[in-house]
């Protein structure tokens, strides 16, 4: 039913997202769909790498690894942005058309008041993509 | 760095920025100071140390600045006179060696390094890129001084000078231009651009490079204490760098939230002479909260989509009131008086930067040295912001953007709305304009032109949307410092800038002592200067180990 799955990743917090990964990798056996993890680093240095090239480097590398857990085809695909945090959302939505995924698999936080003035990514994503979102919540 | 080193990072794996660039090898990671979690059900990633000591420190001077106004008021304001009084040669003389770097640079070989690496692409188009760095550097101020201080300098260059116990009491530059019109005029033009041309652009491009080439060449965090890296080695991760960091912080609030004051009293006299608002405080309250509400909205659209299309249609508007003023103006004394203010400013400049044995002390001291060191305190602020936004630039390219257009910029603007000014006092016999105050003087003269009530609208307009831009760029300036150099901390704490940025702005407008601490933001131009001449040396010593394009 899914071909292509976009997982957005942060490099920074992959322990937050174990459950989004371990989540797509299943649906990608399943539907053995090819994987997409995308991920939006800073023109600045930052924690994960000290230049934009770094960080592209790293997501490869980390693609690769996903590959070998769940065996099927990844891919990956860096964006850099100055200002990720509030670019985010806008550059999912473009990635989801470019790379063709039919199917995004996020984490997100639980639901809070807060949402209503600012929306989780996740959110914001389901509410302005046609493609299916799956939205994965911490246990 | 060596290329010793520059091979080292190859071998260790660590890709350089596109193309080759000289990474500096630290093993300090971004962040690793850094209180990240949740807290009060708020995501953050705060460094520890710099936004507690920033976050004690300002709140300390706000409440002694509002509890104890009497006594702490004089003590920050004679802090502030002193500094640029006494050390009224070190301001001139710093500024003088920040615009030769910045202009020599240019013309040597070493301004052909591309910030971001030999192959980085712009983040932003140049029309964006220009509107962001002009914005935040002096949009404000240009609308307030653009007819008030050539009109100060043309008339006490007209009235010549005066002595009284061996020094002088008038306040003209340099020898004046007593009855002399023409004269006068040219000097108060060239007084005025001097303090909106090459200094003021050549302290921002200085902490503004400084910043860029250690954070996208040299892979540092994108915050103040990163420029003392070739001095402090190691230890600007420590003290010393929370030090530089929290007094970046301090001066960039302070200046930020007191300009937001004393603008908002301002504006709500502009709005009171145009349509007769009252100027109460409600008035400006309101005015503060209207502005800092905009700011928010800015900052958390971000970078591209916030500040980016606000200050270009800041820019726009801008242009739009400049080419009115132009045409509706006297055009052909614009269009010559550009130059000859240009050729006037060009003669005048070495004396009127020379930092020492100057007669004309009230000019030097109480206009330019008080300037520098404004300029000087918002340099981190405006440095940083243009730092960010301009990955992918040339270093030459960089200069010429950051110092040369903008001071010919300034002296259009400057040539238009002050001559234009100037015209209607001496040419066409209209007081009112050199009778009002400051604060309405942009307005009356305006008012002598067709249609100004609308483009008086439009005036005022441009200044609540300066504040914007300035309060959003400064909000996320100071979260980036405040958390350690990291431009992707959480979303709310912008935000909480942005907010405390509006409330000191309205405690200190109703609790009085935003002119206290408004000298106090002023006085951190003095540690700040030591930080830029710092800053001279590392650029070119970071330049200089950059590999070299072919």
């Amino acid at each position: 039913m899914f071909k292509k799955i976009l997982v957005p990743v942060d490099l920074a917090h992959i322990e937050a997202i174990q459950r989004a990964l371990s989540t797509s990798a299943d649906l990608a056996r399943h539907y053995e769909a090819e994987v997409c993890y995308m991920a939006v680093t800073t023109s600045t240095p930052g924690t994960v790498a000290r230049t934009p090239e770094e960080y592209e480097q790293k997501l490869e590398a980390f693609a690769s690894g996903q590959e070998a857990v769940h065996g099927q085809k990844t891919s990956s695909r860096c964006i850099n942005s100055p200002d990720p945090t509030a670019d985010l959302d806008g550059l999912i939505l473009k990635s989801i058309e470019a790379v063709g995924a039919d199917l995004v698999v996020m984490a997100t936080h639980l639901p809070r008041h807060l949402d209503a003035v600012m929306p989780s990514h996740g959110d914001r994503i389901a509410s302005h993509t046609d493609v299916s979102v799956f939205l994965v919540r911490p246990a | 760095m060596s290329d010793e080193n520059l091979d080292e990072q190859k071998s260790t794996g660590v890709p350089a920025p596109e193309g080759p660039s000289g990474l500096i090898d630290t093993d300090y990671v971004i962040g690793q100071d850094n209180i990240a979690g949740n807290r009060f059900g708020l995501e953050v990633d705060l460094h520890g140390k710099v936004f507690t000591f920033s976050g004690l420190i300002i709140l300390a001077f706000v409440i002694i600045t509002l509890a104890l106004q009497n006594e702490v008021g004089p003590l920050f304001e004679s802090t502030r006179v002193w500094l640029t009084q006494n050390l009224d040669w070190f301001f001139l003389g710093g500024a003088n060696i920040f615009v030769l770097v910045a202009l020599g640079l240019i013309f040597t070989p070493l301004a052909n390094v591309r910030l971001g690496g030999a192959n980085a692409k712009p983040d932003f188009s140049y029309a964006g890129w220009f509107a962001m760095l002009f914005a935040a550097g002096m949009g404000i101020g240009l609308m307030y001084f653009g007819v008030s201080e050539p009109l100060s300098h043309f008339g006490s260059s007209m009235g010549g000078t005066s002595m009284e116990g061996g020094a002088r009491t008038d306040w003209a530059p340099l020898g004046a231009a007593a009855g002399d019109q023409d004269a006068a005029i040219s000097l108060g033009m060239a007084a005025t651009i001097f303090h909106w041309g090459l200094h003021p652009w050549g302290i921002y491009a200085v902490v503004a490079l400084s910043l860029a080439l250690f954070s996208f060449n040299k892979g540092l965090p994108l915050t103040m204490r990163s420029v003392f890296y070739p001095i402090l080695g190691e230890r600007v991760w420590g003290w010393p760098g929370h030090v530089i960091d929290v007094i970046a912080v301090f001066a960039t609030l302070f200046g930020l939230a007191t300009s937001l004051g004393l603008g908002a009293q301002q504006a709500t006299v502009g709005l009171g002479y145009l349509f007769g608002i009252p100027s109460g405080d409600t008035t400006m309250v309101l005015l503060i909260i209207g502005i800092t509400i905009i700011a928010l909205g800015s900052v958390t659209l971000g970078v591209d989509k916030g500040v980016q299309r606000l200050s270009q249609l800041n820019m726009g508007l801008a242009g739009l009131l400049l080419l009115f003023v132009i045409v509706a103006g006297p055009t052909l004394l614009i269009a010559t008086g550009f130059f000859e203010y240009l050729l006037s400013y060009a003669k005048n400049v070495i004396p009127l930067s020379n930092p020492i044995g100057r007669e004309d002390t009230n000019f030097s001291q109480g206009w330019t040295s008080f300037y520098w060191a404004w300029w000087i305190s918002w340099s981190p602020f405006v440095g940083m912001f243009i730092a960010r936004v301009s990955r992918g630039r040339t270093v030459r390219e960089f200069l010429i953007a950051v110092l040369l257009i903008p001071t010919l910029i300034s002296v259009l603007w400057m040539t238009a709305l002050g001559g234009t000014a100037i015209d209607q006092v001496v040419n066409k016999g209209l007081e009112s304009v050199s009778g009002a105050s400051g604060d309405v003087q942009l307005f009356e003269m305006l008012s002598n032109l067709p249609l100004g009530m609308i483009t008086s609208t439009l005036a005022i307009f441009l200044v609540i949307v300066f504040f914007v831009t300035s309060s959003d760029s400064g909000s996320l300036v100071i979260d980036a410092i405040t958390a350690g150099g990291k431009v992707d901390s959480p979303k709310p704490q912008r935000m909480f800038w942005a907010i405390i940025e509006g409330a000191i702005a309205i405690a200190l407008l109703l609790g009085g002592g935003l002119s206290a601490l408004q000298a106090m933001a002023l006085s951190a131009g003095f540690p700040l200067t030591l930080v830029l001449l710092v800053a001279c040396y590392s650029i070119i010593k970071g330049l200089m180990s950059e590999p070299r394009a072919a």
